[in-house]
């Protein structure tokens, strides 16, 4: 039987791996899961500096989702380079890096430090709802998303993934200018903007008053965009939004995903996509499925 | 120190006030790594609800393997409801014990301070410390949990209508009865820490203080549940040290109480 996955030349045992701000970089799940049974591991958002993020209350829960406004706090990619890159390495997994920035300079800085170090694939966040000064502009304008994705190209000594927001009016738009831009995936979605009330005390939920809405909640409209971005681009499609099982996972992979990302699912089960990983192999042996390209783009019109 | 996901067992469960509940559960493990001031990560059994409750433990019975939460229902529909529904013989999930404790080798005299909620931690806590300890307690009029803690030291009371004990703060119960520490260790709202903070400062004693914010994964992945720190943070290089991982307890020094 076949999990394996190749996504710009990068083969992945199997298509599982972890979305990008719910897993660290690894170190506090992997005393729950075995990271070397995951596809690959998405790191949290690196900037070229520390960010020290937004103010709490960062976290709501809503139904069968949660708002986050996190703020991309993390510690710079020197930082991540010397401590968080050698504790991945230990693993047989992929290392995907999620780059952030609020300028392209900014995240330049970043590409072109990480030209330097052993990773596999580079995944570009143009998506944060939860950031200011213009940032999600980058992914909601499509002239913006093709002039970035070629820039970083032209210093990226690895494979870009260009990460999406939904919050747009077409995203396939978007897709197709990262693809028209150089880049050699895209990944989607990020989640949707969202806000939520406090009734009692008449504030907001949030300190940043919006967050990004996460969960099974937002499921039906990732598979529906992942489905129009895979009919609209060539490059391969990363699906991800409210997975929590292999079900979920399958229904982005036959609405045309190459490979999946598991995100809120971690914090009510911090093996979930070891397990994801483990019951997909069972579903491919229970339908008899040989090869997991079979099922890539497999839904029956 | 290991943390664990397990199927607790429900021993028992009891309303020990208005929104008050005490819950025992039968770990696999978490008991026995278990310490004061640590938490449990709660998980209902209703998948429209992600994220598990944070829930101080409340007592740690170590011989038999099982810990004690003492919990408030916050209101109709949540997940704390649903915990008080849960009966003997139930399985509730559990991921813990999570978090870093209060320490409890302790020199001189301590002061054991819970106010509303916070109070539950103190009584492990006033379990494990076997010097001279002094508990007070603050509530907003009714009491709980106030007999059982007499069994490990004086208490103190201060409620806000004055129907029990002192009538305001535990900071005023402290004045009244003329109180003198060595080191606090404080639990409950914000605006009581920031107090006993500044208390503690005053007096220049030592003082720790368990924070409580927002929390998703419970275990310093997610950024989630931060509060701002006096020094640079180990993990970000920020001011934000986790509540869940760095914390919850912390020395009053150590964060800002904004």
């Amino acid at each position: 039987m076949n999990t394996r996955v190749k996504i710009a030349g990068v083969e992945l045992k199997n298509p599982v791996m972890t979305a990008s701000g719910t897993f660290g970089s690894g170190e506090e799940y992997s005393e729950f899961a075995d990271l070397n049974k995951l596809g690959a591991i998405v790191t949290k958002g690196v900037a070229n500096v520390p960010w020290e993020g937004n103010k709490p209350p960062r976290i709501a829960e809503t139904s069968s989702g949660m708002l986050n406004a996190i703020g991309l706090q993390n510690p710079g990619v020197e930082v991540f380079c010397k401590r968080d890159l050698p504790f991945l390495r230990k693993y047989d997994t992929k290392i995907i890096v999620n780059v952030c920035g609020h300028t392209p300079e900014e995240y330049l800085k970043v590409v072109e430090r990480l030209s330097d170090e052993s990773i596999d694939l580079m995944e570009i966040n143009i998506s944060c709802p939860n950031v200011n000064e213009g940032f999600l502009a980058f992914g909601q304008d499509a002239g913006h998303v093709e002039r970035l994705t070629a820039q970083i190209k032209k210093v990226a000594a690895h494979p870009v993934i260009m990460k999406l927001t939904p919050n747009v009016t077409d995203i396939t738009e978007i897709a197709k200018a990262a693809e028209a831009g150089g880049a050699d995936a895209v990944s989607l979605i990020n989640t949707l903007t969202g806000m939520k009330i406090d009734v009692r005390r008449r504030t907001f939920a949030l300190a940043n008053r919006t967050g990004g809405l996460s969960g099974p909640a937002i499921k039906p409209v990732a598979v529906r965009m992942v489905y129009q971005t895979a009919h609209a681009v060539k490059i391969p499609v990363i699906g991800m939004g409210g997975i929590a099982s292999a079900e979920d996972a399958l229904e982005f992979i036959l609405a045309g995903a190459t490979a999946v990302a598991v995100g809120t699912a971690n914090f009510r089960n911090p093996s979930a996509a070891e397990e994801i990983a483990d019951d997909l192999k069972a579903y491919m042996e229970q339908f008899k499925v040989d090869d997991i390209q079979e099922l890539i783009g497999g839904v029956r019109e | 120190m290991s943390k664990y996901k397990e199927h607790a067992l429900v021993c028992s469960q009891e309303q020990i006030g208005t929104d008050i509940w005490s819950l025992w559960l039968q770990t696999g493990n978490i008991a026995r790594e278990a310490g004061a001031g640590q938490f449990l990560s709660v998980y209902t059994n209703d998948g429209t609800k992600l994220l598990p409750r944070p829930i101080s433990i409340c007592e740690i019975d170590r011989e038999w393997n099982r810990v004690r939460l003492v919990y408030r229902v916050t209101g109709p529909g949540t997940g704390t409801e649903q915990f008080a529904r849960l009966e003997p013989g139930d399985i509730v999930e559990v991921l813990g014990p999570l978090g870093n404790g209060f320490p409890v080798d302790l020199k001189g005299t301590v002061f054991l301070v819970g106010g509303g909620i916070g109070i539950p931690p103190m009584l492990e806590l006033a379990r494990e410390i076997t010097g001279d300890k002094k508990i007070i307690v603050g509530y907003r009029d009714e009491q709980y949990l106030t007999e059982e803690l007499k069994n490990y030291g004086e208490v103190y009371t201060a409620t806000e209508d004055g129907s029990e004990g002192t009538k305001g703060t535990v900071l005023d119960a402290i004045r009244e009865h003329g109180l003198r520490a060595d080191v606090i260790c404080a639990c409950g709202p914000t605006p009581m820490l920031r107090a006993i903070k500044e208390y503690a400062a005053e007096e220049n004693i030592p003082c720790y203080l368990s924070l409580e914010e927002r929390m998703a994964c419970g275990i310093g992945a997610c950024l989630g549940c931060v509060c701002q720190s006096t020094e640079v943070d180990s993990h970000s290089h920020v001011r934000n040290k986790r509540v869940c991982k760095d914390g919850p307890v912390f020395l009053a020094t150590e964060v800002e109480l904004s």
